[in-house]
């Protein structure tokens, strides 16, 4: 082993030292719904029929039941006033449930097989007694939670005719500690803020975690070595790569859809911030736009044909769209207000969001692909809006008591939720995709 | 049992630090590790507290250089604006003499802006500031190779808290002597 192999086997050893030490040093995220739609849908979920002890005493309707209530759009019946505790749907007695003010009922069990566990659930329409859905998992005991937000997902899709996007994860930014000395951790949480882990912890910032589209990666921003660099990240095995460490500054990272490309911001030594597209495996660099004003946030199309970035090039930050095809083609889709940045696409592709300025407060806004607009949220220093997978929902990155905190709205309006931290700032969230089936 | 937990984590931290080493050729002083979070169908609802704290890495900026900056070392600016205002004219032109005349000295130029609006947006705001110094050291003769520039934009304030008096704190250039 030579001294440098050494000195470097010294410093890993070092930086784990510290590394356990910090380790518990994460906020945890609880979900507060702050406005619901004003008729909730009323439904029973009943307690699971349990697999004890090999479930280790997880109540899957709990979770089921807290996702729903969660969305805004469900009303749940309590379970001390359930005269009956069913676990199948041939066991559902409609007229009962209808008369205790249930338009739905859900029932399940939990089974064990060796080392594995069965999830099977059944959906039964109150008013009819029609079953609308079941379906059965297999799970490991500890991803019993995983299940029940599938369920979840179910039973929203059943319902309101979108899948729900509950089991599904989300990245954030946690800043512990007050200027000049503060750190910086990247977490991934499942999206009702459960099972945070650290990913990346760091007394420089990190900014701008992108997932790529089959929830494998995250691409962000790094300023460890006290330049800004752009680094992608396998969440599984935690193994990264710095993609781009070049001159002035490395930012914005967004991935392709076909997961092989990096749109990203660069400025070289010169500091004039342009659009680039960084193809993964070959590191071929593109230029998308050239222009003195600062262009940057890059944002895919959904068919990965074009980029919607900001740009400043008309005065003040405005969404623009560039075919990469045909860079010349460059078309502003954002009017109406003197502040409109941040361009994030809807999975569907029908609606775009972005951090909009209403008189001195800086607010997400959405509009669709005629340019019809909205603002969503009423703070003052909202920003970094992100499409949940099923794009009903926006997570965007809030104040609450003068600290950075995250909340949700609905692209609909209707529902508000606030995701409380226990500790430090969170901010800069990014909705990742549905897993792969 | 905890014991076996901890041992776990260093393994595979140990990984997760070779595999940086292999692919990212970290610097020395930048240290920063990433984490290979347990695999999400491994943890359970009671796990999360342990198997959060897996394998988490520190990444330690050098602490010596969080010694607080003489005033005259950070350049102020208004909002949404990149102009030297007129009150720090005199400030820049010390500085270029200072590097003018020892073209050894080199300086990184740090620019920032308040925390309203669009963190990406912001880092270009404060590319704009840091530019505008540099400019205005080379016009006086400073040579390029002095200088580098890096925008935090809202991400590192002076001054927390969201109030006049903060922002006006927080959109500045600092001139961080590197020799």
């Amino acid at each position: 082993m030579n001294r440098q192999m050494l000195n470097r086997a010294m410093l890993s050893l070092g930086t784990l030292l510290l590394a356990v030490l910090a380790a518990p040093a994460r906020a945890e995220l609880v979900i507060d719904i702050t406005k619901g739609v004003t008729d909730p849908i009323p439904i029973a979920i009943v307690p699971f029929a349990r697999a004890v002890p090999a479930d280790g005493g997880f109540d899957v309707a709990a979770v089921v039941q807290r996702d729903l209530e969660s969305s805004g759009r469900f009303k749940a019946m309590a379970r001390t006033a359930m005269l009956s505790q069913p676990t199948r749907a041939g066991e559902v007695r409609a007229a009962d449930w209808r008369s205790g003010g249930n338009d739905y009922v859900v029932v399940g069990r939990v089974s064990a097989s060796g080392t594995q566990l069965q999830v099977e659930f059944e959906l039964v329409n109150a008013l009819t007694g029609l079953q609308l859905a079941s379906q059965r998992y297999t799970a490991a005991s500890a991803n019993l939670r995983n299940a029940a937000h599938q369920i979840a997902d179910l039973v929203f899709e059943k319902i309101i005719g979108t899948r729900g996007a509950f089991a599904t994860r989300i990245a954030y930014v946690s800043v512990d500690g007050q200027p000049p000395a503060q750190s910086y951790q990247l977490i991934v949480a499942d999206a009702d803020g459960e099972n945070p882990r650290v990913v990346l912890a760091s007394k420089m910032p990190i900014m701008s975690p992108a997932w790529s589209a089959d929830g494998l990666w995250l691409a962000y921003v790094s300023f460890e070595s006290k330049i800004s660099a752009v680094y992608v990240q396998q969440l599984r095995s935690g193994e990264r790569r710095r993609v781009s460490a070049r001159a002035g500054v490395n930012s914005a990272p967004s991935w392709s859809p076909d997961g092989k490309r990096l749109a990203l911001t660069l400025s070289g030594s010169s500091g004039n911030l342009d659009v680039y597209v960084l193809d993964l495996a070959s590191q071929a660099l593109t230029r998308i736009t050239e222009d003195p004003s600062i262009d940057t946030e890059p944002a895919w199309s959904t068919d990965g044909q074009s980029l919607y970035f900001t740009s400043d090039r008309a005065g003040g930050p405005q969404v623009y769209k560039v075919e990469l095809a045909n860079r010349q083609r460059i078309q502003r889709v954002t009017f109406g207000a003197t502040y409109n940045a941040r361009p994030r696409l809807a999975p569907d592709g029908r609606n775009l969001a972005y951090v909009t300025r209403e008189g001195n407060a800086y607010r997400i806004g959405v509009q669709d692909m005629a340019g019809n607009a909205r603002v969503l949220t009423r703070g003052t220093l909202d920003e970094s809006p992100s499409f949940a997978p099923n794009g009903m929902t926006l997570i965007y990155a809030g104040r609450q008591n003068g600290q950075g905190a995250l909340e949700t709205v609905s692209v609909d309006g209707q529902v508000t939720q606030r995701l409380r931290s226990d500790r430090g700032q969170v901010r800069e969230p990014a909705w990742g995709p549905y897993a792969a089936p | 049992m905890r014991n076996n937990r901890l041992g776990w984590i260093v393994v595979i931290s140990v990984l997760a630090l070779a595999g940086c080493g292999r692919n990212a050729r970290l610097p020395a002083d930048g240290g920063a590790t990433a984490t290979p979070p347990a695999d999400a169908s491994s943890s359970g609802a009671d796990s999360g507290a342990a198997s959060a704290g897996a394998g988490s890495a520190t990444a330690d900026a050098s602490a010596n250089e969080a010694a607080v900056q003489p005033d005259n070392r950070i350049i102020y600016f208004d909002f949404d604006s990149s102009e030297i205002r007129a009150e720090f004219v005199d400030a820049v032109a010390t500085h270029a003499r200072r590097l003018a005349g020892n073209n050894s000295i080199r300086v990184r130029l740090e620019g920032h802006t308040d925390e309203r609006g669009s963190p990406e947006y912001n880092i270009g705001l404060g590319e704009r500031r840091a530019q505008a110094v540099r400019r205005a050291l080379m016009l006086q003769g400073v040579a390029e190779s002095q200088l580098t520039t890096v925008s935090y934009g809202e991400e590192r304030a002076a001054q927390a808290g969201s109030s006049e008096e903060a922002w006006a704190k927080n959109r500045r250039v600092e001139l961080v002597y590197l020799n």
